[in-house]
């Protein structure tokens, strides 16, 4: 069918019935957040599943809750309706089977050189040993290019640089789920087209299972392979896209732009350009 | 969106050659690099002290009131030679270190409690806000009533002096911690005590490590001020006592000498130990310039 698709057997012939469960479970989720006046619902009734090796995307404007949905999903707050399961398991706590790479540069803890940053968490969480997690971290900063850097501190690297060894982190704690909170959105349009590119290669190298936060319709279409549109207050299911289809050169055909575009349509919910308006801009805001 | 602008100027492309023209870093002049040095520029500033210290005693020309450098380095000479100074400085800086370490090891207790309950929170905001102004040494008298005179009077006044302050800076460090870094060593499975210890101990360690700068000289001005107030404990006197006894007899450049070695100690200890301290761990972490 394509070259990305992860199960090369499981095509979209493959009945229902047979396939494999979903790896990550999210059943009807609605989350709150407490400000000091009010509740504010983040989400409400969001559900969606994530299959073995998906690069599945969440994807949404502002305050339509998709980080808070990551970090429920990470374990760091609780869900105030539905049910989360990773491999069957109901999610309760923060664990190292999901690992978060955030948008933050200081993720990296700076009193550790970059290998023992990618070393830390692996005998912390009681996996392994320490010559063996010295390796792990050598093997994984290879992978994403930065053997040279190994006793560097993380402030003398550069913002791409930090991101690399947070992915390197995670991958290194070789999680069932990669958790990534627009990881890329703090670097500059360059290094984040090459960040996208190197983060496809790890991909096709390790497939890994992959849920990420983006608010760029272009970073969601080439980077995920399943695009779940979000709509604010509060964050809804808009809509399930399947991108596989399309990949850091794709990126100016016609197919990627009527993705694109269609993706705009629905995130906010204007009318196709051949569609009939018989109402204004203001009722569809108003329909909410 | 039609606005159209041919541009006058031809479009052109250079091949480029490796840069080989004049080196690409070059070392800065010596003058330059020796001001760069710290140690340099502090004994500069010692020297001209020194001169200056020199000057207003010659001219003052009162030996009992201010005693020139010079004498003042002779008594500090004699003083260390004959080994009274020293052992003053021991006994001193015995009952600091007890006082200090005690003193940080409550500190610790109190703010991994208080940054893991809410009653542990109220207890040291409550305490701080209660103690923490309350000089030291008014405390003493009381001391001496419950402790009698001796070391354990001068090490509750320490401890004293060393815990509120030290408390408050690791707590307001504690607080500091980015959300991020939180969240990445609770991702990992870190909790309770080795939280503390992994992560928040060393991402608070500027704060941290002002904290004990500031408990190390009120401390160490504590004691001294406790020495002069009840003197010798039980038949010991420390720096504080030297010098108190020495005002007594009007020896004014022993009473210098005295002092220096405070200033003295408080230098080596700021300049080897604290900046030593920072140097290894947060300015090498990029956590402080």
């Amino acid at each position: 069918m394509n070259a990305l698709n992860p199960h090369p057997g499981l095509s979209s012939a493959t009945p229902a019935s047979l396939a494999p469960p979903a790896l990550l479970e999210v059943d009807r989720v609605s989350l709150e957040y407490r400000t000091r006046e009010r509740i504010v619902r983040a989400t409400h009734e969001v559900s969606f599943e994530v299959d073995p090796g998906d690069r599945f995307i969440l994807l949404g404007p502002s305050g339509c809750g998709k980080s808070t949905l990551l970090k429920a999903v990470a374990g760091f707050l609780k869900p105030e309706d539905g049910e989360m399961r990773l491999a069957g398991q109901t999610i309760e706590g923060p664990g190292a089977d999901r690992i978060v790479v955030f948008q933050e540069f200081d993720q990296l803890l700076p009193w550790k050189t970059v290998k023992q940053n990618v070393m830390f968490p692996l005998p912390a969480s009681g996996s392994l040993g320490k010559s063996e997690a010295a390796e792990r971290a050598e093997l994984y900063l290879e992978k994403v290019g930065l053997a040279a850097f190994m006793n560097a501190y993380p402030h003398t690297l550069s913002g791409g640089m930090k991101a690399r060894v947070a992915i390197a982190r995670a991958l290194a704690m070789q999680p069932k789920i990669l958790l990534m909170d627009e990881p890329f959105a703090a670097l500059d349009a360059l290094t984040r087209r090459k960040m996208q590119e190197e983060l496809l290669e790890l991909w096709q190298e390790i497939r890994f299972t992959l849920l990420f936060v983006t608010h760029s319709i272009e970073e969601a279409l080439v980077v995920g392979n399943r695009i779940l549109l979000l709509s604010p207050h509060p964050g809804r299911v808009r809509a399930e896209i399947n991108s596989d289809a399309f990949d850091l050169h794709s990126s100016g055909s016609i197919a990627f732009q009527n993705a694109a575009q269609r993706i705009h349509r629905l995130l906010f919910n204007e009318q196709a350009p051949d569609a009939i308006q018989d109402f204004s801009f203001q009722d569809i805001r108003l329909s909410y | 969106m039609t606005i159209s602008h041919t541009p006058r100027r031809d479009e052109y492309e250079i091949e480029l050659v490796p840069f080989t023209e004049q080196p690409v870093e070059r070392s800065l002049p010596l003058a330059t690099r020796l001001w760069q040095q710290g140690w340099l520029r502090k004994t500069l500033i010692l020297i001209a002290l020194a001169l200056v210290w020199e000057l207003v005693a010659h001219l003052q020309n009162n030996d009992l009131l201010l005693p020139s450098f010079s004498q003042t380095a002779q008594a500090l000479f004699n003083g260390l030679a004959s080994g009274e100074l020293l052992v003053k400085a021991g006994v001193s800086l015995k009952v600091l270190l007890q006082g200090y370490a005690i003193g940080i090891v409550l500190a610790f207790a109190l703010t991994t409690l208080a940054v893991s309950t809410q009653f542990g929170r109220d207890l040291l905001s409550t305490f701080t806000a209660m103690l923490n102004p309350l000089p030291a040494i008014a405390l003493l008298p009381l001391a001496l009533l419950w402790f009698g005179l001796g070391q354990s009077s001068l090490i509750f006044v320490l401890v004293h002096s060393v815990l509120w302050p030290l408390a408050l800076s690791t707590y307001a460090g504690f607080l500091g911690v980015s959300e991020t870094q939180r969240m990445a060593g609770r991702n990992y499975g870190l909790k309770g005590p080795r939280f503390v210890a992994l992560i928040l101990v060393p991402a608070a360690l500027p704060s941290i490590l002002s904290g004990l700068k500031v408990s190390w000289a009120f401390a160490w001005r504590t004691l001294i001020a406790a020495e002069l107030v009840f003197g010798a404990s039980s038949g010991q006197g420390g720096l504080g006592w030297y010098i108190y006894q020495n005002r007594n007899e009007l020896y004014t450049d022993n009473v210098f000498a005295g002092l220096t070695v405070v200033i003295v100690i408080g230098l080596l200890v700021e300049n080897l130990v604290f900046n030593g301290l920072e140097r290894i761990t947060v300015k090498r972490w990029g956590m402080q310039r």
